[in-house]
């Protein structure tokens, strides 16, 4: 009787085969993406790990947990592990393999196989990077200094450049398979205005990706070869410049703060709308706002270096440029706002996720205003002021979106709601955990406490007190989705094809989709977010 | 004639990729996404080049120094073996393009042959600058031989020699890679993996190796020729 009853399940990019094989062989975006997901969840987990131990180290003014050569290395590979292996590849070759060729109507991304090459050169790098790790760590901090880096420290720079620069490669051609989907592969009717700004944000990160990128790569392949074969670009005992090598790493590593949150801001885009059942205030700014910021971005790397002996015209310069990138920025959160202005909001755990990110990185991005103004930068250089803004647009901002995403596309991927009210529960917990971390480190910073020391006077303990109980919160509001997205897998209610009843192409497939994504080429004759034609129905799900 | 024209738009349809709706769509696209990777590759020697900028400016008679050690007949032999092998190339695409596989194996086994004499004349010349102690490190030396400026400092030109074999031994690698990839065009071409209605792959690789060919042409007068007369 009971196997009468049971409906065939429909084909799908999960269940169409089986085995390892099936997987690491694949070239489906869908399964690339989750191939990711898993692999970068597991970089989340260690980097926070590290993150844990500092914030422990730092519970007592004494250096009393670990070493200070220890701390050194703590910091590093937290860094490392964050920015390279985690935020860089976060929403672009997770959400935005899985998306992007369903929000604009293709089969695939361009290069499938590019896209495969891609994670497998992820995962060298991170095997590289990670063996580096494990046979003794590394302790330049995540900046690579030199003539530190290449001269004097004794631990394994080499690895983790190498590590660097090979999933560096995969950032690239993630980027270059972005850039030729969108301008190729867009469905009969999908035109750049109508383009959902969630690609139009992954475009932009992904310009930054092919451009820059490649920067760091020869830069710290220098960096290895200086340490393996004394080719000495860098030396200063032979007249090389260590600030070239800062101008260098720059160019690469400011941009790329803004490959990690454009495409969050992506992301924030999609949820505003769809919860706001309201086509996007100002579409075409937002849009153009996140090629503004790629190209502004190209253009500030110097405001990293106002104390290390630029000239002082030279900053001058700088530090206008950089005021200049709070323009597009504003513009994106201005539009968000006028987005739910008499909206229709209904408060689900995507949404919660939005509301955080817009608050935090709206702090983050005013502190980085104070940060760009030459005199306040000279006070707060290398203390925990430009820890707490970097983590208020890193965390606050980047890894809210990505859990606003993932929470919010988790139904399209696995075809599974995950339970409300335990999401809502760590989405709040992640916010309150997230500011009592950070913010007592602003006060800190401007108190004048540095960064990168493992002890530090007894009359900053309340402070370091409080941003340790805040990183413990923090962890238990991380822990939760992981929990319950697990748990979702096997006993979470069939989410059907559009749970949230939004608009997209990606909504108007099944879910899980199928293999090819659409049992026919769609045809586009609406305009983005075209929610007031949508039937207002009631959001169903989370009850 | 006719079955042939038939056996080839077969050939171009086993090649269409799953994704595209045509041939003219996959085409585009992978022309699209070659140039794309040949504009990463230009800033991958950008930052080279940035370096040799800075560090030219500021020791220019050590650059000058550095640059009379090179051998300008090899290193001219060598533009004038790169640029015949971009000319073997250019006539294998078009070969392939034309539908004769036969041809456009042998003009890239040329081209093979011309990126082999590039790399082994290469060697020559490292080999010198190695018996010459002019490669970086504990076994560095270098004998001013400049009367009118003996206040060059040694390990200045030490800086220039990191460049000349970081962005050569880049180049180098980047021959390598491309008598690689040309190779695996010989034997797919001759097993029939081209026609004229589907010869992306030659084309792409083609472009690979014009892009491999004028990095050279930047770094031959960069490094040979541009300080060579007005060293006083």
């Amino acid at each position: 009787m009971a196997t009468a009853v049971q409906t065939v399940e429909r084909e799908n990019y999960l269940n169409s085969n089986y085995g390892i094989k099936s997987w690491l062989l694949t070239t489906d975006h869908k399964r690339i993406a989750v191939l990711y997901l898993i692999s970068i969840t597991a970089m989340f987990w260690l980097g926070g790990f590290f993150a844990m131990m500092i914030r422990l180290e730092l519970l007592t003014p004494a250096g009393d947990l670990v070493s200070s050569d220890t701390y050194n290395k703590l910091f590093t590979m937290h860094g490392i592990i964050m920015v390279f292996f985690f935020l860089i590849p976060s929403v672009p070759a997770v959400l935005g393999n899985f998306l992007v060729p369903l929000m604009v109507g293709a089969k695939d991304l361009a290069f499938p196989r590019v896209n495969l090459l891609s994670w497998y050169l992820y995962m060298a790098g991170a095997i590289t990077a990670l063996t580096a790790m494990v046979t003794g760590g590394v302790d330049t901090g995540w900046t690579f200094y030199t003539p530190f880096s290449t001269t004097y420290s004794n631990t394994h720079v080499i690895g983790a450049a190498i590590g660097i620069f090979i999933a560096g490669f995969s950032s690239i051609l993630t980027g270059l398979n972005f850039i030729v989907t969108i301008h190729r592969m867009r469905a009969p009717g999908m035109t750049w205005r109508r383009l959902p700004l969630f690609c139009w944000s992954n475009y932009a990160a992904a310009v930054i990706m092919v451009l820059g990128t490649p920067v760091i790569a020869i830069t710290l392949l220098l960096v290895a070869l200086e340490r393996a074969f004394n080719i000495g670009v860098f030396n200063p005992q032979l007249g090389g410049d260590p600030l070239l090598f800062q101008h260098l790493f720059w160019f690469y590593s400011h941009p790329a703060v803004y490959i990690m949150i454009l495409p969050g801001m992506g992301v924030i885009s999609e949820i505003v709308c769809c919860f706001s059942r309201k086509r996007a205030f100002g579409y075409e700014f937002i849009a153009l706002a996140s090629i503004a910021i790629a190209v502004l971005g190209f253009l500030v790397w110097a405001h990293h270096m106002f104390v290390a002996g630029i000239s002082v015209y030279a900053a001058l310069v700088f530090s206008l440029l950089s005021y200049l990138v709070a323009i597009p920025s504003a513009v994106k959160v201005f539009n968000w706002t006028a987005t739910m202005y008499k909206g229709s909001i209904s408060y689900n755990t995507p949404m919660l996720y939005a509301f955080g990110f817009i608050g935090l990185f709206t702090v983050g991005g005013l502190t980085g205003i104070f940060l760009s103004s030459l005199g306040l930068d000279v006070h707060v250089h290398d203390t925990y002021f430009v820890i707490a803004h970097f983590h208020y647009v890193m965390v606050g901002g980047m890894v809210m979106a990505y859990m606003a995403g993932l929470h919010f596309w988790w139904p399209k991927i696995t075809g599974k709601m995950y339970p409300e009210a335990w999401a809502k529960l760590s989405a709040l917990l992640v916010f309150v955990g997230f500011n009592t971390t950070f913010f007592p480190l602003f006060i800190l910073g401007y108190m004048g406490s540095p960064r990168r020391y493992h002890a530090y006077p007894p009359e900053f303990q309340v402070l370091n007190v409080l941003s340790t109980a805040g990183a413990s919160i923090l962890a238990v509001g991380y822990v939760l989705p992981m929990i319950y997205f697990v748990w979702s897998l096997r006993y979470g209610a069939d989410a059907g094809p559009n749970p949230w009843n939004a608009v997209g192409l990606e909504w108007m497939t099944s879910s899980p989709p199928p293999t090819h994504n659409f049992d026919e080429t769609p045809v586009v004759t609406w305009e983005a977010y075209d929610y007031e034609h949508q039937p207002q129905e009631e959001i169903t799900v989370g009850h | 004639m006719a079955t042939s024209d038939i056996g080839d738009i077969q050939v171009a349809e086993r090649a269409l990729q799953h994704h595209f709706a045509d041939m003219e769509q996959q085409r585009e696209t992978s022309s699209f996404g070659m140039w794309m990777f040949l504009l990463t590759e230009i800033m991958f020697f950008s930052g080279l080049f940035c370096a040799y900028l800075v560090y030219r400016a500021s020791y220019y008679h050590a650059f000058v120094e550095g640059s009379q050690k090179m051998n300008i007949t090899l290193g001219a032999t060598n533009t004038a073996v790169l640029i015949c092998s971009s000319l073997t190339m250019a006539l294998g695409v078009r070969a392939a393009q034309m539908g004769k596989p036969k041809l456009m194996a042998i003009l890239l086994l040329i081209t093979i042959l011309f990126g082999f004499g590039f790399l082994g004349i290469k060697a020559v010349e490292y080999h010198e600058h190695w018996v010459n102690h002019e490669f970086p490190g504990p076994n560095f030396h270098f004998e001013t031989g400049d009367p009118a400026h003996p206040a060059t400092d040694a390990q200045h030109t030490e800086i220039y020699f990191s460049l000349y074999w970081a962005m050569t031994g880049l180049h180098a690698l980047h021959m390598v890679i491309g008598i690689g990839l040309v190779a695996w065009l010989v034997i797919a071409g001759l097993m029939g993996a081209y026609t004229p209605h589907y010869y992306n792959p030659v084309e792409n690789v083609g472009l690979y190796w014009h892009f491999v060919d004028l990095v050279w042409i930047y770094l031959f007068p960069m490094l040979y020729l541009i300080s060579k007369k007005h060293g006083g």
